[in-house]
């Protein structure tokens, strides 16, 4: 995954270079204008992780982190990533292939059904609670509030509320751990 | 090899200690970390992309239709229309026939002349990739002329009313009455009569996958490979085997992981599922189609819409001993289903209540629409909906309270089997509720509400100038239909795993895990050492599919029979092995063990055992081959009417359906100036018989209930006068984020039914099905010191609730 080289096959469109870092990597590309990131993703470098429910910017299936933040890979083109960090849910797993504490938690409460919301929700999750650490002690309506940028038909979210608090959790433990082995 | 039978002593059944249990689920990790295999996700060197023009009119005539210039554009590979697609340009099958359809009219994969609603299939273009593929789209030319449409149900049975089929009178597809004892004299001899009319508008399942099908064909080995987001696969390889003149074998039809089904994922063939394959056919390439979201709203079948004319018979003391029931049922511009819904909705009219005399009616209607078929619940909730709103009608009526009208009626514990002679299920039997604790079930409702606490609250809340109200449904579910389904179990020899196959499909209900608890029980293996292996066409072809709450009911007990007979021979062998007898030898931790001994041999190597070798191809299986010390013995090594292995295959055909239940309630509160509903508890007693994996039975019933909180307040396809659905995007159709759904308290009954071997009965549809009646239960009590009018057509609004307390102050 170091070069990949995307040309509409048929129009004199012009394509455009990017050199981004894609879970940690360097990719070079040269793009349609056009091109999706959300497409960039799954059919360029093969990371198919990353589902696309609407294409129009609403469910949040497609979401990623770019540069940190969660966004909707749908909504955005290949092009305007030259130059940014881009995480897929493909990175989440530890070094040693262990699910992080929110894919964690999205297992042991139930928080996936089918799947295809799930990567999404898994950005959107991380994404928060590495800004928010502070989700552990919301009540449940704030965490509602907190996920309701990503849509699910299998679950009827009660796992996904769970799954948030319980991440949460284990990640403000690992903190508080860490801060006392440090001052200790 | 092995002894007689009739010599061992019997082998109680193994201890359950997976099955019941909250198991994490086998399908999670690969899922959690992207690796899911969705149709869009399976690599296919050199494939091509689909895309379709569809219909901008609802109805009308197609007058010139130009592809010249789309075929000219650099990347496009074909352009399909009605003309140039062979043997498939011809109406699809209708999949369930039944003789009360006098006019049964079903789609061709691509419109010929005629249009028939918005987002009608005209053209299939095949391109390099999905841009050019709709870049070539937006350069056909269609020229549509528009005939008249009447979208409103009630005025198109109208005389003179547009007709969607010119041939089709009346826009009548299907009418069917049915009787169950003598209505006509209950309601002759009422003390009490309540009649109310209810409707139900239409929605849609909404999978977060859209319709999704990729299709690569061999020209060497003849074979055609379908990838199909669907939930009938052996289904639709028997109509693509018919379509394209193909043996079955030389079809294969897999569902991979599939983005959520909840029912319109069972109609096949859609347009692209046969264009697909053509295409793959006819330029020797791999051909992919993903439908977008806009396409999914106008192209993937809907459901709801039903008007019903609900009446009941009654003492004065709320004995319900007639109901009547009229009803309308809107079937789009096809009926290629049959009138599953429709049916499925009359047998439910009368629900958990002994109602003895039952007289119900439908009619199935064409509209200029997309075409209906089932989606989660499929026409139960419709039924439920009219029932209970007519109870709860009737015990305010009679001064009655709206749990005690429900108590005097419910069927009781010790009149199970309860038959509705007359009344004939989607399975074309007697509707028969085998078991139930429907006053348990109420009673534990009763009890966890703490209804003196609410109403003091309540009380309290009115002083205020609150709206408090509180809401309930009971309702029943008839799971778990036949024809039948098959289970094989296999044990591999050489890892010792077991392998599990079934003919239907999983979207999302845990399969993987469910079944595998079974056999785990049954062989003494972990749960994640059980494979299951489904929705394969190539691996496991006989079965029906994924609908009706059946996959647990059906394939569940097939499964449990196939893995108690591979237990049988296990033990079998393993008693050989061991020279004990079979009474003296526990399974657990993947082995054959002598009881109360360290003395065992491992499933891999019984298996092994079963299979004899010629060759050691490794160092365990030296132990089956034909020189080892074991196997000397006169007779052929795989003796007579045995097969090599342990390997099982069984089959479990149900007597009828069996009937899940439940009943909810839910506290809501109105908001006095945005009119927002809050729903501040919601309350569940369910009762699906034994339950396998409690944690996956709840996350179904949550997800249902998601989905009737969008049919009760949400979700609504708003259709305009001229056919165009207005909001056919997330942005404008309503479902449910996580700030829409409630926080949900769930206790279970466990009454298992007598009709399978394993107790399970459905759990799938249940949750969305009393969710509508609750919900406006709830908000007519809340908003009871207003004066309103009756709630009886869903979804719900704040705009509705403003204008009916409007009214109500007018008044
Ligand atoms: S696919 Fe991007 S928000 Fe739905
Ligand atoms: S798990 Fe299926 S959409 Fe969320």
């Amino acid at each position: 995954m170091t070069s990949s080289t995307y040309r509409s096959p048929v129009n004199d469109d012009p394509t455009l270079d990017i050199s981004l870092v894609v879970n940690g990597r360097p990719v070079e590309a040269s793009v349609s204008p056009r091109l999706l990131l959300s497409d960039f993703l799954r059919h360029h470098l093969g990371l198919t992780g990353t589902h696309v429910g609407c294409e129009h910017g609403v469910c949040g299936a497609c979401t990623v982190h770019i540069d940190g933040r969660a966004a909707r890979s749908c909504l955005t083109l290949a092009v305007q990533l030259d130059g940014a960090t881009v995480r897929t849910v493909e990175d989440l797993e530890g070094p040693d292939g262990s699910l992080s504490p929110v894919q964690a938690a999205f297992r042991d409460c139930h928080g996936l059904q089918c799947g295809f919301c799930t990567p999404g929700f898994l950005m959107s999750v991380t994404a928060l609670l590495d800004e928010d650490p502070d989700v552990a002690d919301a009540s449940d309506a704030e965490i509602r509030e907190r996920i309701a940028g990503n849509l699910c038909r299998c679950t009827g979210y009660q796992g996904i509320v769970a799954a948030t608090r319980q991440a949460a959790e284990t990640l403000r433990d690992a903190k508080e751990q860490a801060d006392g082995t440090t001052q200790g | 090899m092995a002894r007689p039978k009739a010599e061992q002593p019997e082998q109680s059944a193994p201890p359950m200690v997976h099955t019941g249990a909250r198991v994490r689920r086998n399908e999670d990790p690969r899922l959690l970390r992207g690796r899911g295999r969705y149709v869009d996700d399976i690599p296919l060197e050199g494939c091509v992309h689909g895309a379709f023009l569809r219909s901008t009119v609802a109805r009308g005539r197609i007058v010139a239709l130009d592809t010249t210039e789309a075929e000219q554009l650099p990347g496009v590979l074909a352009v399909y229309t009605c003309e140039n697609i062979g043997g498939l340009d011809r109406e699809m099958p209708l999949l369930i026939p039944h003789p009360c359809i006098s006019h049964g009219r079903t789609q061709r994969p691509l419109a010929r002349d005629d249009v028939y609603y918005v987002g009608q299939a005209i053209a299939f273009v095949v391109a390099v990739d999905r841009y050019v593929a709709e870049d070539a789209v937006s350069r056909i030319s269609v020229d549509i002329e528009p005939l008249p449409v009447e979208v409103d149900m009630e005025r198109a049975v109208d005389d003179g009313a547009p007709l969607v089929h010119p041939d089709v009178p009346g826009n009548i597809a299907a009418a069917l009455v049915q009787n169950c004892g003598d209505a006509d004299a209950a309601f002759a001899r009422a003390e009490h009569r309540t009649k109310i009319r209810v409707q139900v508008d239409r929605s849609t399942g909404a999978p977060m996958e859209c319709l999704a099908t990729a299709a690569r064909w061999d020209p060497v080995s003849g074979e055609l490979v379908v990838w199909d987001g669907t939930q009938a696969p052996i289904g639709l390889r028997g109509a693509l085997a018919s379509l394209f003149e193909l043996d079955e074998d030389k079809v294969r039809v897999i569902a991979p992981d599939v983005g959520g089904g909840f029912g319109p994922k069972i109609h096949f063939p859609y347009a692209n599922e046969v264009l697909v394959p053509l295409a793959a056919m006819e330029l020797g390439r791999p051909v992919k189609y993903i439908e977008d979201r806009s396409e999914n709203f106008v192209h993937m079948s809907h459901e709801r819409t039903q008007i019903h004319e609900i009446e009941l018979a009654a003492t004065k003391d709320g004995e319900v001993i007639g109901l009547r029931d009229v009803f309308l049922h809107d079937t789009g511009a096809f009926i290629p289903y049959g009138i599953a819904v429709a049916q499925v909705a009359s047998t439910a009219i009368a629900g958990p209540y002994r109602i003895p005399n039952i007289e119900v009616e439908f009619r199935c209607v064409y509209t200029p629409t997309v075409p209906v078929t089932p989606y989660r619940g499929c026409g139960r909730p419709q039924a439920n909906f009219a029932l209970e709103r007519a109870m709860d009608q009737l015990a305010e009526e009679l001064g009655l309270d709206r749990f005690e009208i429900r108590r005097r009626n419910l069927i009781a514990d010790d009149e199970f089997p309860y038959k509705r002679e007359g009344l004939i299920f989607a399975d074309g039997l007697p509707v028969t509720y085998d078991s139930g604790q429907y006053g348990a079930a109420l009673a534990l409702l009763e009890e966890e509400l703490d209804l003196p606490a609410f109403r003091a609250e309540q009380e309290q809340a009115r002083a205020e100038g609150r709206w408090l109200g509180l809401g309930l449904s009971f309702y029943v579910e008839g799971t778990g239909l036949g024809p039948y389904e098959g289970g094989r179990v296999r044990i591999h020899p050489i890892t010792g795993k077991v392998y599990v196959n079934t003919g239907l499909t999983t979207q999302g209900q845990g399969h993987a895990t469910s079944m595998a608890q079974l056999v785990a029980d049954q062989l003494g293996v972990a749960v994640d050492d059980v494979i299951v292996v489904e929705g394969d066409t190539g691996v496991f072809d006989w079965g029906v599919a994924t609908f009706a709450s059946r996959a647990m009911v059906v394939s569940g007990s097939a499964i449990h029979k196939a893995a108690v007979k591979a237990r049988e021979r296990v033990l079998e062998i393993a008693a050989n092995m061991l020279e004990v007898d079979q009474a003296d030898i526990v399974l657990e931790n993947g082995a054959a063990t002598v009881r109360g001994t360290g003395t065992s041999v491992p499933l891999a190597a019984i298996a092994t055992v079963s299979n004899p070798l010629r060759y050691a191809f490794n160092d365990a299986a030296q132990i089956a081959t034909q020189f080892a010390p074991a196997n000397k013995g006169d007779g052929p090594p795989l003796p007579e009417e045995s097969r090599p292995g342990i390997q099982t295959e069984e089959y479990y055909s149900p007597p009828h359906a069996t009937w899940a239940y439940g009943v909810h309630a839910a506290i809501v509160e109105v908001d006095p100036v945005s009119y927002d509903l809050q729903v501040k508890r919601y309350v569940i007693v369910h009762d699906c018989g034994k339950m396998i994996n409690p944690m996956i039975v709840e996350g179904q019933i949550a997800g249902g209930v998601a989905s009737g909180m969008g049919g009760a307040f949400y979700e609504k396809l708003e259709y305009e006068a001229n056919g165009n659905l207005r909001n056919a995007s997330f942005m404008e159709f309503l479902m449910p984020y996580a700030t829409e759904v409630p926080h949900m308290e769930m206790h279970h009954l466990e009454t298992p039914t007598p009709l399978n071997p394993i107790g399970a009965k459905g759990a799938g549809e249940a949750g969305t099905i009393p969710v509508a009646a609750v919900i406006a239960s709830g908000i007519q009590d809340a908003l009871a010191p207003e004066g309103i009018g009756p709630l009886w057509h869903v979804p719900l609004n704040p705009s509705v609730l403003h204008d009916a307390v409007r009214e109500a102050r007018s008044r």
